[in-house]
């Protein structure tokens, strides 16, 4: 099971801030897990065409699109930081 | 002796001021800098904002502000050092961040609580939604903010 978390512009878009999901079959990088939720659900699909870019966090360490995922992962989506 | 603190409440500067000289009895320099919630956000429009929600990654706020904080470390020679941010409903003319840097010489701690500002805008996952009279608007981050971490990193080389 993933944990996932969304945050800020990220959680108004889609509604939710947080939800569990069976690790998808064959999905082992963080770029096959975005392309299964942007198959999944159109909202977060709508969410990679807009000029916000969307990062990920992997176990809360930000991850590029190589970054590894294991079923148990705490993941979360938000847009770029900016606090201070 | 390194303190982070992500919290709703309000913070005193002078009580920060005194902890960081009793943490750091040697020092000869204490730097602290607070940033106060603006009137305006100058990529918006001329709206006055009326309130600024901060909205975070709880555990990770603090994993990467301790993240920035090890890496002043390795470039400065730090004694004691403080950070609170805080998040929530926060309205014009209110602290919103505090960073205390005490050291033995000015130049360390100057440098260090400028870095550790730098990085933690760009590095930390929080995020401000601006309330005006014509709505509500999530702020992006400036280009010269961006820039002002990329100079550190050309500062290292």
């Amino acid at each position: 099971m993933l944990q996932i978390h969304y945050f800020a512009s990220v959680r108004e878009a889609l509604g939710r801030g947080e939800e569990q999901l069976e690790l998808p079959a064959g999905v082992t990088t963080v770029a096959e897990l975005v392309g299964h939720l942007r198959e999944a659900d159109a909202a977060f699909d709508r969410l990679h065409e807009g000029s916000r870019p969307v990062l990920v966090a992997v176990n809360q360490v930000v991850a590029n699109r190589l970054g590894k995922i294991a079923d148990g992962d705490e993941i979360a989506f938000f847009p770029p930081m900016s606090g201070g | 002796m390194q303190r982070i603190s992500v919290q709703s409440e309000d913070f005193d500067v002078g009580a920060e001021y005194r902890r960081l000289c009793s943490d750091a009895p040697g020092a000869g320099a204490v730097a602290t800098f607070c940033g106060l919630v603006r009137d305006y956000h100058d990529a918006g429009s001329s709206d006055a904002v009326r309130e600024l929600q901060l909205e975070h990654y709880p555990g990770m706020t603090e994993r990467c502000i301790g993240e920035c904080l090890r890496q002043a470390q390795q470039r400065w020679k730090l004694l004691a050092v403080r950070v609170i941010h805080r998040v929530g409903s926060l309205r014009p003319g209110e602290q919103i961040v505090f960073v205390g840097v005490a050291s033995h010489h000015r130049a360390d701690a100057l440098q260090a609580a400028s870095f550790i500002m730098d990085s933690l805008k760009s590095e930390a996952p929080l995020w401000k939604k601006q309330c005006s009279s014509s709505g509500e608007e999530w702020i992006d981050i400036r280009d010269s903010d961006r820039e002002a971490l990329s100079r550190w990193s050309a500062a290292a080389e």
